[in-house]
């Protein structure tokens, strides 16, 4: 294994070089926060690709397919038509609204300090979540790759938290810019070439690839992975599947890293310009999790993987058995990349936000702070958010399931953020108690129903492993695994009865026509930083 | 450079409309076809793109034996439909970037008649 181990050394190298190369580039708050917002339009989509597509897109949904079939294709589904939610209504506002952090285009209209508490605590809990699934990933992977070196899951969780909060304390939004490019070229490539390899196994013909997934071997039965519903089952499946989708569409437009990429470019256009480029390379990635996917269904089998590393190995064990174990090893490194990579972009946008939202608006009351403290104070929300997660991901355990908490992650910002974001850019009448109130409901239901979902909640019989175990050994309360189908709505009313029951703000009033205005037409939006 | 290098002419219309009002914009007929002709893409696309997409999980939820039929050789209609999803949203997209260079141009237009009726009052 110890090409595994040379290949990683190597992309460590590289992305820690561009980290210092970038860390010589950036000065000031701009520089640090949104890497002077000169990052072009190519450029920024494949950041946004990339910091979208991580170990829940390549490993997650590789893995969900190959053990449950088509149900796992739809989250590849999901995923990218999400991205017309965020091109259509809320790119382009935002960018012209804001400065750095979502929490901007809510504060441009309502009282700033209740309004950027609540979004910050949003803000963090989502990124947590999502970090925490990177970081579970990441330790299962690096165990599986380095089996019998002695590199335990819990120091793997510890490296890449470490390497995390380096690129993001010494690079800021530029670095981190610059790695989420090289991944994602590497990610495309990596997955093209894995696709190649399971059609030549097929002997490049399609009918012969999708006649297999039809009777792929389950223990001693015969299953048609193409056919819908071996995830999703009655009674509730249906229900369920309908609240995923809800979850994911309106989700990511709720995304605060990748919301904060808006701000990196030099105007709503290019903001455009770059959510096409994303929409273009994601949705190539995602056709192609036919190939990780049911690839690894009909040449591994569930049984191999489950015995090999488990669901979330399924790509990485399938370029193994087909290109060898220096494929493997080139396919490992690059999701780790990804995982690193992602991981990075999380702590950016988690430390932006109590940055400029808690420390120089709540607490400062939106007077001026110096670039420097507020820089040195993402560095050091950076180095807290990092430890927070690694020490949640070592008491999770590397058995924990990374596509639920990442589902989480989406529901909760589909939830708590989405409708306050609407609201705000297109309800003149819309109040601060209003926002406060939708991301309360939003944040808090959400939370709620995860917590008494047949994810957490369940009665286990003896036989089950204690690692497999629920959290919670009681029947559970609700009956979908995603709660968006009850708490996007539940937000939605907090934010409507929240404003119809305070008083309308003339301030806001005047103030809704000028972020049209200035949403509209790119007046008095934020200029790009001069070379 | 250029022969007025202290002023740039985003600041200037800025400056303007916070020195007068940003009201004066919000009424100019150009801006209001600007939000009309936004509104005329942006809602129809909206309701198409999510009706299209909620369509996949309702329709392979409750009628599963309709998706399950078999279309081009093994493929079935599920994996087929799942699959147009991703032509959709490239279509869209692109219709939508077509659509937005005209908002564009429309938005210049806005900020030009700012600047004008600007340098006119100054004159004046």
């Amino acid at each position: 294994m110890s090409t595994s181990l040379l290949m990683f050394l190597v992309f460590i190298a590289i992305t820690l070089g561009i980290t210092a190369w970038a860390a010589r580039q950036s000065s000031g708050a701009s520089a640090f926060f949104a890497a002077g917002r000169r990052i072009t339009g190519w450029q920024n989509g494949i950041a946004v690709a990339g910091d979208y597509m991580s170990a829940a897109s390549f490993l997650g949904i590789a893995g969900i397919i190959a053990f449950q079939g088509y149900d796992g294709f739809m989250y590849s589904v999901g995923f990218l038509v999400a991205y017309l939610t965020v091109l259509l209504i809320v790119a382009e506002p935002l960018r012209n609204s804001g400065k750095y952090t979502m929490a901007d285009v809510l504060a441009y209209r309502l009282s700033p300090r209740p309004v950027r508490a609540m979004a910050a605590l949003s803000t963090l809990t989502v990124s947590t979540f999502y970090m925490i699934a990177q970081m579970v990933g990441a330790g299962t992977l690096v165990a599986l790759l380095l089996k019998g070196s002695g590199i335990s899951y819990n120091l793997a969780v510890t490296l890449v938290g470490v390497l995390m909060v380096a690129y993001v304390v010494f690079g800021g939004m530029l670095a981190t810019t610059w790695v989420q490019i090289v991944k994602a070229v590497l990610l495309i490539g990596g997955t093209f070439l894995l696709s190649i390899l399971v059609l030549a196994h097929f002997h490049f013909s399609l009918n012969e690839f999708f006649t297999a997934i039809t009777q792929v071997k389950d223990g001693t039965k015969v299953v048609n992975f193409l056919t819908p519903g071996l995830r999703y089952k009655p009674p509730y499946g249906a229900l369920d599947l309908i609240s995923l989708g809800l979850a994911l569409v309106l989700g990511t437009a709720g995304l605060p890293h990748i919301l904060v990429r808006f701000y990196t470019v030099p105007d709503a256009k290019t903001a455009r310009v770059s959510v096409a480029w994303a929409i273009g390379i994601i949705g190539v990635f995602y056709i192609l999790t036919t190939f990780l996917g049911f690839g690894a269904a009909t040449i591994l089998g569930k049984a191999f993987i489950g015995k090999n590393g488990g669901i979330n190995m399924s790509a990485p064990l399938l370029a193994q058995a087909l290109g060898g174990d220096i494929f493997f090893a080139f396919i490992s490194s690059i999701a780790f990349a990804t995982i690193l990579a992602v991981v990075a972009g999380l702590t950016i946008s988690a430390s932006t936000s109590f940055a400029h939202d808690v420390y120089e608006n709540v607490l400062h009351h939106g007077e001026p702070q110096t670039a420097q403290k507020s820089v040195l104070v993402a560095r050091v929300t950076a180095f807290v958010v990092g430890a927070v997660s690694i020490g949640i991901a070592i008491v999770l355990g590397p058995t924990f399931n990374v596509a639920f908490l990442v589902g989480l992650a989406f529901a909760v910002a589909a939830s708590a953020n989405l409708p306050v974001i609407l609201m705000s850019i297109f309800w003149r009448r819309f109040t601060t108690q209003g926002a406060v109130a939708g991301l309360a409901t939003g944040l808090i239901s959400s939370l709620a129903l995860i917590i008494i979902s047949p994810s957490i909640m369940g009665i286990d019989g003896p036989t089950v492993a204690a690692a497999a175990r629920h959290l919670i050994q009681m029947k559970p309360l609700f009956p979908l695994e995603n709660p968006g189908i009850v708490s996007i709505p539940l937000s939605f009313i907090g934010a409507i009865v929240g404003t119809l029951m305070s008083r309308v703000s003339a301030d806001s009033v005047a103030k809704f026509t000028e972020l049209e205005v200035r949403a509209n037409t790119g007046l008095g939006a934020e200029e790009a930083l001069a070379h | 450079m250029s022969s007025k290098p202290q002023v740039d002419p985003k600041q200037a219309a800025y400056a303007s409309a916070a020195l007068t009002d940003w009201d004066r914009v919000a009424n100019q007929p150009e801006f209001k076809a600007l939000l009309a002709a936004k509104a005329k893409f942006i809602v129809p696309a909206t309701i198409f793109f999510l009706v299209y997409y909620f369509a996949l999980p309702v329709l392979v939820g409750y009628a599963p034996e309709l998706m399950k039929t078999a279309v081009i050789g093994p493929i079935n209609l599920a994996y087929l439909f799942a699959l147009s999803q991703f032509f959709m949203a490239w279509i869209v997209a692109f219709l939508y970037m077509r659509a937005a260079l005209k908002f564009d141009t429309m938005a210049s237009d806005v900020l030009a008649r700012l600047k004008g009726q600007k340098s006119s009052g100054v004159k004046a």
